[in-house]
């Protein structure tokens, strides 16, 4: 083993807040050597990215670092902002969760990368050009000289992330830091920027620091893996041990709260829809267009879509980003006009229904939104919020009303003293849990799910979906779950919808969809979804890359 | 980013404390009431409500009111267009009419403490200058409280609309605005004080309203185009709310920031406002006075006699800090981000949490 370039002994990040100083990540110790993966873990909370950051002393002012960081044997902690900036950039650099955020609008790629070039070599401009575009022609951006005159919001995603991982090589560093870098990219695209992180890796015999939630991405990467819980380091390992023999209870935990896809485990669907009974939701021919606005041309997102959903049945609706899932998602209850079609819903056709038409359905539809953070009135304390569907219907007022939001928190397994409580106040978990009460105030017949574990962590995900799925064995009713996670839609739904750029690609029974799919887009989606298990993700890897090349 | 996220971090532990003071609250409350409890303890806001409340209750009692035959008499013996002698004892050589207010106690120089004849001192021609600045503060007050409440409820009403419903609404209340801002108040207000001569000041502050909502609607009508799109306007569209709903109680609350700061800028702006037109002949004309006008006409006389500067100056501050502390307080308790400011005791207990949370790591 060569000398590691990162080593970090005892390493103590505190914040100080209102005259106590808390501490955020506590005596770490790990090195990396070049060309290795070391993945730290955990969820959020856990600490994992005030460690990236604090290695090149990256926080804010009321941080405090003790212990030692050594970058290629020179002392990090306490040093000299100008060697830290001649280091950050150099030889540790950074790719950031979000691309979007983390590079300049205002200014070109081009300009991004050449400046990170000029500042820490001696270049003149055209020199530092020909190299930003040779870095472009690495991460295979298309185009390369094309590309180096956009702006970042002229770039997909992927591509964005692309060209942030170009800034980073820009210098050749060292190590890589890369923050959560797939997160907010689709599993396919997540595959590709993987598969080049790997590349990279062995070419430039770089060390990549990987922090991450995902469990798949980390059995794709890593090499060694880190786990950390509350500012702790719980359990430290090669992927192997941790993977198949995982020592500490809460890596066990955690693992066993991913959900995997096409696992053996299965959990039983004990309600029974009901196929011979008329649909609960039924779409024909559904078309919607956001209208033309200004100089933006009317967009098509949904075209000729059907889709019937039949009492008790859960039936799952995935594809990628900007597949128009959320779409039907929203026209289902009537949140959107649609443009041709039919829409029925527990036998009332809403296609073309006037507001005190869909007040009349409101009563048999429910919606659990995406975002907890932005679905609930801030200023609203959340019992009003729960509240307020009963009221609205004039069902309770008062006195009965306060029973009833009681008894929906005991529902979803939240203390009722929550009920003055903000939103703020409440972690992601307990507001996704609140949306779930909200929806189901009225006890509708059909309740749509718009991605509601995506901003969750694994292990608070999978006491959500037990949740989701103990209530509707109890309360039976039919469910549209929208969800780019196969693997979620995996475990909870009985029939599988694919959706691909506004079209239906394919609708059937789960194991059929899963296991013998027939669509290549479907076949193409499965495959890109990491298992977080090494030895089959290297598998499923390799078959994959065969396929593509194929 | 960065500091986003570490930010969050703070938060996080802060809120943790937060939760643990909160618990205790169990029983049902709605917005308002929970608006209403968060108010109270703000100790500024209550200083001030008390301040403005006692400064109204001094003002407007200082003068005798009519009712019928009946007359109630004001605390304050003079009136503020009586004429009286023009008192020189005491004063320093040249300067007429000085206050006779003493707030030095008599063991240090004997004449103790005392209200005295006019305590204000007295205008150049023998007012009363107390009865003067009772008169001109219930005169701006008035003003302040009618373009507060008239600018403040046109200009919520129509930005709401406009933002809310987008399209043609939007297009032709959005033009409106523009056209209201650009007819130039004073020169439109001295026109018609020309020709119709004073018309009192309940219509010059019913006329500044009318043209004073403008800035709000426009920064109302921007926050309800960004909150519009918000998921809980939907959430709350699916759960039956009506439009009406929707504005009043899921939007506005979450625009009351904006709100509250503008109006109290508003109000306060609304005194120079008035002096400016009072100036130009249209509204408070002499022999009637508003602390503006006092100021106005007096300014000359700062380094003689600063007392008939000091005095109005002195009203107007009060009023519109009182009236600032008083937004802060409302737009404080409307947002529940906003982190309420530990006492001793709850700082001293969250920081032996912290400890204990630090020893068992």
């Amino acid at each position: 083993m060569s000398e590691p370039i990162l080593k970090v002994k005892d390493f103590t990040v505190e914040f100080w807040v209102d005259g106590v100083w808390y501490p955020a990540a506590i005596n770490m110790n790990f090195q990396i050597a070049p060309g290795e993966v070391l993945a730290i873990v955990g969820e959020s909370g856990s600490g994992k990215s005030t460690t990236g950051m604090g290695l090149m002393s990256l926080l804010a002012t009321n941080a405090r670092m003790t212990g030692s960081v050594q970058v290629k044997g020179h002392e990090m902690i306490g040093a000299k902002p100008s060697v830290l900036r001649k280091y950050r950039g150099k030889e540790v650099a950074y790719i950031f969760q979000e691309p979007m955020t983390a590079l300049n609008p205002v200014y070109t790629i081009g300009f991004q990368i050449v400046e990170t070039l000029r500042t820490h070599f001696d270049m003149g401009p055209n020199q530092a050009k020909d190299r930003a575009i040779e870095l472009l022609t690495l991460v295979d951006i298309p185009n390369p000289a094309g590309s180096f005159n956009k702006y970042p919001h002229q770039l997909s995603g992927g591509q964005r992330q692309r060209a942030m991982i170009a800034q980073a090589l820009a210098c050749d560093p060292g190590l890589l830091v890369a923050d959560e870098p797939t997160t907010a990219l689709d599993v396919t695209v997540q595959a590709e920027i993987l598969d080049l992180m790997r590349g990279l890796k062995d070419k430039l015999n770089s060390a990549i620091l990987l922090i991450t939630h995902d469990m798949g991405v980390v059995a794709d990467m890593a090499d060694e893996i880190l786990v950390m819980k509350d500012g702790l380091t719980v359990e430290h390992g090669t992927a192997d041990e941790i993977f198949n023999r995982p020592s500490h209870p809460y890596t066990k935990e955690l693992l066993g709260a991913v959900p995997k896809l096409g696992s053996s485990v299965k959990r039983i669907l004990k309600a029974d829809p009901s196929k011979g009974s008329a649909p609960v939701l039924n779409l024909e021919n559904v078309t919607i267009e956001y209208p033309k606005r200004g100089r933006i041309p009317a967009f098509t997102a949904v075209k000729e879509f059907n889709l019937q959903i039949f009492p008790g049945e859960i039936v799952g609706l995935v594809g990628e980003s900007g597949s128009g899932k959320t779409t039907v998602g929203r026209a289902a209850i009537g949140l959107l006009p649609i443009k041709a079609g039919k829409i029925e819903i527990v036998g009332t056709d809403i296609s073309h229904a006037t507001q005190k038409d869909l007040f009349a359905i409101r009563r048999h539809t429910g919606i659990v939104f995406q975002d907890p953070a932005s679905s609930l009135n801030p200023r609203l304390p959340i019992g009003e919020s729960i509240g307020e569907p009963i009221f609205l219907a004039g069902i309770a007022k008062g006195e009965a009303l306060n029973k009833k939001i009681e008894d929906l928190l005991d529902q979803v397994e939240l203390p009722r003293s929550y009920r003055n409580r903000y939103p703020h106040e409440l972690s992601g978990g307990q507001r996704q849990r609140i949306g779930i009460a909200r929806a189901l105030a009225l006890t509708p017949d059909l309740l749509i799910a718009d991605e509601p574990t995506s901003a969750l962590d694994v292990s608070v995900q999978a006491r959500f979906l037990d949740l989701l799925q103990d209530l509707q064995d109890k309360l039976k009713f039919a469910c549209l779950f929208i969800s780019h996670d196969l693997a979620v839609v995996d475990i909870l739904t009985h029939r599988i919808a694919v959706m691909q750029d506004g079209r239906l690609v394919e609708v059937g029974e789960r194991d059929q969809i899963l296991k013998h799919a027939k669509d290549p887009y479907t076949q193409r989606l499965i495959a890109a979804v990491p298992v977080p298990n090494p030895a089959e993700q290297k598998i499923r890897r390799e078959a994959r890359l065969a396929a593509i090349k194929k | 980013m960065i500091f986003k996220r570490k930010q969050k971090v703070v938060e996080n532990l802060a809120e943790a404390n937060e939760n643990a003071i909160f618990n205790k609250e169990t029983e049902g409350l709605s917005q308002g009431q929970i608006v209403f409890r968060r108010f109270v303890r703000h100790k500024a806001a209550m200083i001030s409500v008390f301040v403005l409340f006692s400064l109204i209750m001094i003002v407007f009692t200082s003068s005798g009111v009519k009712i019928g035959p009946f007359t109630i008499p004001g605390w304050w013996q003079y009136k503020f267009d009586q004429l009286l002698d023009l008192r020189t004892e005491g004063c320093p050589p040249g300067v007429v009419g000085c206050p006779t207010l003493d707030m030095v106690p008599s063991f240090i120089d004997g004449t103790g403490m005392g209200l005295g004849m006019h305590p204000f001192g007295q205008d150049d021609i023998g007012h009363d200058y107390l009865s003067m600045v009772m008169r001109g503060a219930q005169r701006s007050i008035y003003v302040m409280v009618v373009i507060g409440f008239l600018g403040g409820s046109i200009g919520i009403v129509v930005g709401s609309i406009s933002g809310y419903f987008r399209g043609w609404v939007d297009a032709l209340l959005m033009r409106l605005t523009d056209f209201v801002i650009t007819i130039p108040t004073i020169i439109i207000g001295s026109v018609v004080g020309y020709h119709f001569g004073n018309l009192g000041v309940g219509f010059l502050a019913f006329y500044l309203g009318i043209f004073a909502w403008t800035g709000l609607s426009r920064l109302v009508r921007g926050e309800f185009l960004k909150l519009r799109e918000m998921e809980f306007v939907d959430a709350a569209r699916v759960a039956g709310a009506s439009n009406r709903r929707i504005i009043f109680k899921h939007i506005l609350p979450n625009a009351v920031g904006i709100i509250i700061v503008s109006i109290t800028l508003l109000m306060s702006g609304a005194i120079l406002l008035e002096t400016a037109l009072s100036y130009l002949g249209f509204g408070v004309v002499a022999p009637d006075v508003s602390l503006g006008s006092l100021i106005s006409q007096f300014q000359d006389s700062f380094t003689i006699r600063p007392w008939l500067f000091w005095w109005p100056g002195l009203f107007i501050i009060t009023i519109a800090l009182s009236i600032n502390f008083i937004g802060d307080g409302l737009r404080d308790a409307f947002d529940p981000r906003q982190r309420r400011r530990l006492g001793k005791k709850e700082k001293a207990a969250s920081r032996d949490q912290a400890k204990i949370a630090a020893a068992s790591n």
